[in-house]
């Protein structure tokens, strides 16, 4: 009896999946679900997977997605491609959540030549020199120059001090856009202090800004740095405002900073009260009923890589690769859940940026600036 | 630099170093007794700051409670690293219990992982420890008085212990020759199991203290304060209770203090622990205060 | 036994011959998969080489000389960097360098592949050279300690020297020079020259030195140098096996280098038997091949329908619990400390035949 039942459950499974395995298009995601960023990884692949459940199909087939951890990690990463192009048979890629590890994935895919489209990778290198990668997010030469300018004209400082993750890309080239495009405009950094990842305790390089006097503080690093800086600095009194960017919209800032790390302001790619398309409210409505926690802005983008990618295949007409490069290339006011899209030449998109703060434990909207 | 500035950094620095001068002490009772390095001291730390993360914010428990049974909890989680990888391999070469010890520091912390995920927690600080003092322009945190206190509390404990008691009598016999004392009629593994329960003792009451003064709890957090613990240790003198306390003392101060004055060097900030560890092997390999040279 | 009639001196021809024939088997497999397998196979396969060599040499200052070290991942980097840093094109450098240009020899030098891989192994050796000077000198565990603080230095002079590392950004568009030739080539002179160095009088003072120190000393072994002789000889062979991932690899970066590369060999060499340059190869090998079919466990997959979350971090708690159990229950390894003989191959068939012959 028992064996009848195990047969028709297989003979049943296996006739499931023969329907679904009716040709899927297959694409590949590759995410930091564990590590020191799992954050973004976790939030980037449920907007991926609420995408999805929105946009099935494409080209009349169902879209197999196949996701691989790559633990925050560089030697990872490159693996996870190379494992989803030559095993899984993917024919297009999302990933990664920060600038690193798509670097390091990139160059496999580039080599195969599978188009690549990144969520929230802002390093300038990422897509440099690729014909194959691209992104849907602003990069970091434009967030710095926003920052500074917002230093300068909305938080009127003349000076600023720089604190940074010394041993990740994102916050070095952050720092260094920010501090070319802030001297220009006729400002000064009164002092430039660093850190390295797993580093706990700020209060000497604290205390050296402190006594330097700036006016703000310019602090490009992830979430669970900038929550305890700030909690450091409040407690030692230094009250100046503290600018980052897209790296801390994560719920742990507010978790891990609590009051501290209110008026902290930083650039970002997305709120969702600024959501103006019809594919970003129908997100929106389904993505909050289905995870039941407000649209963040990693799941966005998540969302918009996966909406954009699909969109790029159909408008190509087949799931051949060099097709979809070619459709992505020319991806003109495409209308994303974070805003209108296009994409240039070079993979980086033409794309508006928001400016946010957290108030009272939320993260509230503040403005929207066009680069 | 001015008196205030200086002062203040010497509260930061005798902070950090009380932290580190706790963790050490574990690390230099259980090297004094077994010449092991327990590669997952450091790891204990963060088991006990996960188990009063529980304690508080799943089961909601009092503050005290809760701190109080992750004590105990890391206490019993001591004896079975302990009785289950230790201990088995007392008889053979050194090497195979260092490898033992790097992989239970590896267990632990991916067990945590897979248990409670990667991203960090907010660990909950209670209203006693929480505000901060102000004296003629110099910011004490309330927390780091009650750093200092209990660290020096704990450290008169383990001393009074280690010189005065039965226990810690056949602790100092067993480090010189442990094949003697147990011929003496000393239940080895007795002792051991206790020197155990001390270390993880002392590591629990630093990943509390830890946990409320840089409040996010995650399965890697324990790594770098147990690598710079260890350092502070060898250059109190490996194996001496005091020596470990003003090895962290010292580690801690300097690094506050040379990123301070140079924070252009920021950067470099970790490295500062194995400058000072190859300049005490190449001077005085023994430690500050250090008696025997350890082999 | 029949074997024992012949001389010694035609055991050793007859031995020569095999390995020799082994060895051109091994590269006529080579050449196969070179033009037939997929690329993600040949990545494998060279995975596979460097690991060989990374664990063989890292054996020989562990297991052989039995002096604990941690430093593989930090030799790894150096040799890396160092390779790299001089193959790169002047053009790739100006073009990966927006944070600081880079410093100016660096700038200009571009030499060939083997040159900067000879030249990452003696800057490698060089680093072990220097550092066996503070580090020998004290007895004891030490080494450890020195070496796993290293690693961490490493990586904090690789993020700040961003004019000659390019920081955390670190480097990229290396040319794939590594090929199967490469790293095979690299793997089988690796081999060779440990086990002719383990078998050589001063690999026997090694392992007098592992056994014990004192007695070692009191028969007239400097231990001090035996100890340094093995370390940077191991530094050597890690410093190119450095340069090779970084090749295969063709981006590096600091983080790329942590100490997980250490545990990993650590692992390789428990399991290959601590000493035994046969289980170690071996273990190598397995465990870079299978490490790639552990990551299921991590994996969300279907079987029969019903669909499994995978769990993030399943693979690194089932090495360690691999890493304890064999150091509690079976710390002899796969080989016991013994080592591959072609006599010993020979016996063992002969056995086989004879109890097959019973059988029948």
């Amino acid at each position: 009896m028992v064996r009848i039942i195990v047969a028709a459950l297989m003979t049943a499974s296996l006739a499931m999946s023969s329907v679904w395995a009716a040709d899927p298009i297959r694409v590949g995601a590759y995410l930091p679900m564990t590590g020191n960023v799992a954050a973004y990884g976790q939030m980037g692949w449920s907007g991926i997977t609420v995408a999805r459940e929105m946009k099935p199909t494409v080209l009349g087939r169902p879209v197999e997605l196949k996701l691989v951890d790559t633990k925050s990690d560089k030697v990872e990463s490159a693996n996870a491609v190379s494992r989803l192009i030559e095993r899984e048979k993917v024919i297009a890629l999302i990933g990664e959540m920060i600038s690193g590890n798509t670097i390091a994935g990139s160059d496999h895919a580039e080599r195969r030549g599978i188009p690549m489209v990144s969520p929230t990778a802002t390093n300038p290198i990422v897509t440099q020199n690729k014909k194959y990668i691209f992104r849907v997010c602003f990069i970091d030469y434009d967030q710095g120059r926003v920052a500074a300018k917002l230093a300068r004209e909305k938080l009127k400082a003349n000076t600023a001090a720089l604190i940074y993750d010394i041993s990740q890309d994102y916050c070095v080239g952050l720092a260094s856009f920010f501090k070319k495009e802030f001297l220009q405009e006729g400002g000064k950094i009164v002092a430039e202090t660093m850190f390295k990842s797993g580093d706990r305790d700020f209060t000497p390089q604290l205390s050296s800004i402190q006594a330097a006097k700036p006016d703000i503080i310019y602090a490009p690093i992830y979430y669970t740095e900038c929550a305890l800086i700030a909690r450091q600095a409040r407690e030692m009194g230094l009250d100046v405002p503290i600018l980052s960017g897209d790296g801390v919209q994560a719920p742990e800032l507010l978790a891990l900073g609590g009051d501290a790390v209110n008026d902290v302001y930083f650039t970002a790619h997305f709120h969702k009260a600024m959501i103006e398309t019809d594919l970003g409210r129908q997100f929106l409505a389904r993505f909050e009923k289905e995870t039941g926690k407000p649209l963040d802005a990693f799941s966005a983008m998540g969302a918009d890589a996966y909406f954009l990618l699909v969109d790029a295949i159909e408008r190509a007409g087949s799931p051949d690769p060099a097709k979809i490069r070619n459709a992505l290339v020319n991806t003109k006011d495409f209308p994303g859940v974070t805003g209108k899209i296009s994409l240039k030449e070079d993979g980086n998109p033409i794309k508006a940026m928001v400016i946010n703060q957290v108030k009272d434990g939320q993260f509230e909207y503040v403005t929207t600036i066009h680069p | 630099m001015d008196i205030s500035f200086a002062t203040q950094q010497l509260v930061f620095g005798f902070t950090l170093g009380c932290f580190y001068g706790l963790i050490a002490i574990g690390y230099t009772m259980v090297y004094g007794v077994l010449r092991l390095i327990n590669f997952a001291h450091g790891d204990l730390l963060m088991v006990s700051a996960y188990f009063a993360f529980f304690g508080i914010i799943i089961f909601e428990l009092p503050w005290q409670i809760s701190f109080l049974l992750a004590v105990a909890l890391t206490g019993v989680l001591g004896i079975l690293i302990d009785r289950g990888a230790y201990r088995p391999l007392r008889h053979s070469p050194r090497i195979s219990a260092l490898i033992t010890a790097i992989g239970i520091s590896f267990l632990l912390e991916n067990l945590a992982l897979v248990i409670v995920g990667g991203r960090p927690k907010s660990f909950p600080l209670p209203s006693l420890f929480g505000g901060v003092i102000k004296i003629a322009g110099v910011t004490i945190p309330v927390l780091s008085v009650w750093v200092f206190f209990i660290t020096a509390l704990l450290l008169a404990a383990v001393m009074y212990i280690v010189r005065r008691t039965r226990v810690g009598m056949a602790m100092r016999a067993l480090s010189l020759d442990m094949e003697t004392v147990g011929l003496m009629g000393v239940d080895a593994n007795r002792v051991i199991s206790f020197t155990f329960v001390l270390g993880s003792v002392l590591a629990a009451a630093g990943g509390m203290m830890w946990s409320m003064k840089y409040p996010a709890v995650e399965p890697f957090m324990g790594v770098l304060p147990g690598l710079k613990a260890f350092v502070a240790a060898v250059l109190g003198g490996i194996g001496n209770v005091a020596g470990a306390a003003l090895g962290g003392f010292i580690l801690g101060v300097a690094e506050i203090l040379i990123v301070a004055v140079k924070p252009e060097w920021s950067g470099y900030r970790d490295a500062i622990a194995f400058c000072i560890l190859i300049v005490i092997l190449l001077t005085r390999p023994r430690g500050i205060m250090g008696e025997e040279l350890p082999d | 036994m029949e074997s024992e009639a012949r001389s010694p001196l035609q055991h050793k021809t007859r031995d020569r011959v095999l390995t020799l024939l082994s060895v051109g088997a091994l590269f006529a497999f080579l050449w196969y998969a070179d033009h037939h397998f997929s690329p993600y196979s040949i990545r494998i396969l060279n995975n596979i080489a460097i690991f060989i060599i990374l664990a063989v040499s890292y054996n020989l200052i562990n297991g052989v000389t039995g002096q604990f070290s941690l430093e593989p991942n930090a030799f790894v980097a150096v040799g890396a960097y160092t390779s790299a840093l001089l193959t790169l094109s002047p053009e790739e450098k100006i073009r990966s360098f927006i944070i600081e240009p880079i410093v100016w020899p660096l700038s200009e030098i571009s030499v060939s592949f083997p040159v900067s891989l000879l030249c990452a192994g003696l800057l490698t050796a060089l680093m072990a050279l220097l550092m066996s000077i503070p580090v020998f000198r004290v007895r004891g565990d030490y080494l450890a300690i020195v070496t796993l603080g290293f690693g961490e230095v490493i990586q904090v002079v690789a993020n700040n020297l961003v004019s000659i590392t390019n920081g955390p950004l670190g480097l990229k568009g290396l040319h794939p020079h590594t090929t199967l030739w490469w790293s095979w080539g690299f793997c089988v002179l690796t081999v060779f020259s440990v086990v002719r160095l383990v078998r050589s009088s001063y690999g026997r003072a090694m392992q007098a030195v592992r056994e014990d120190e004192t007695a070692a000393q009191a028969m007239g072994i400097n231990a001090f140098r035996t100890k340094t002789l093995a370390f940077t000889f191991s530094a050597f062979f890690e410093g190119v096996a450095g340069g090779l991932l970084a090749h295969l690899i063709t981006t590096i970066s600091p983080s790329l280098f942590t100490f997980f590369l250490t545990f990993h060999l650590l692992i390789i060499i428990v399991v290959g038997g601590l000493g035994s340059t046969t289980g170690v190869v071996v273990a190598a090998a397995l465990f870079t091949w299978g490490g790639e079919f552990l990551r299921i466990v991590e994996e969300p997959t279907t079987i029969f329908g019903y669909y499994y979350e995978g769990i993030p971090g399943m693979r690194m708690v089932i090495l360690s619990l691999l890493l304890i159990v064999v150091m509690l229950f079976a710390r002899r390894g796969l080989m016991g400390g013994k080592e591959f003989s072609w006599q010993a191959l020979i016996d063992w068939t002969g056995r086989l035949i004879a109890l097959a012959k019973r059988c029948v």
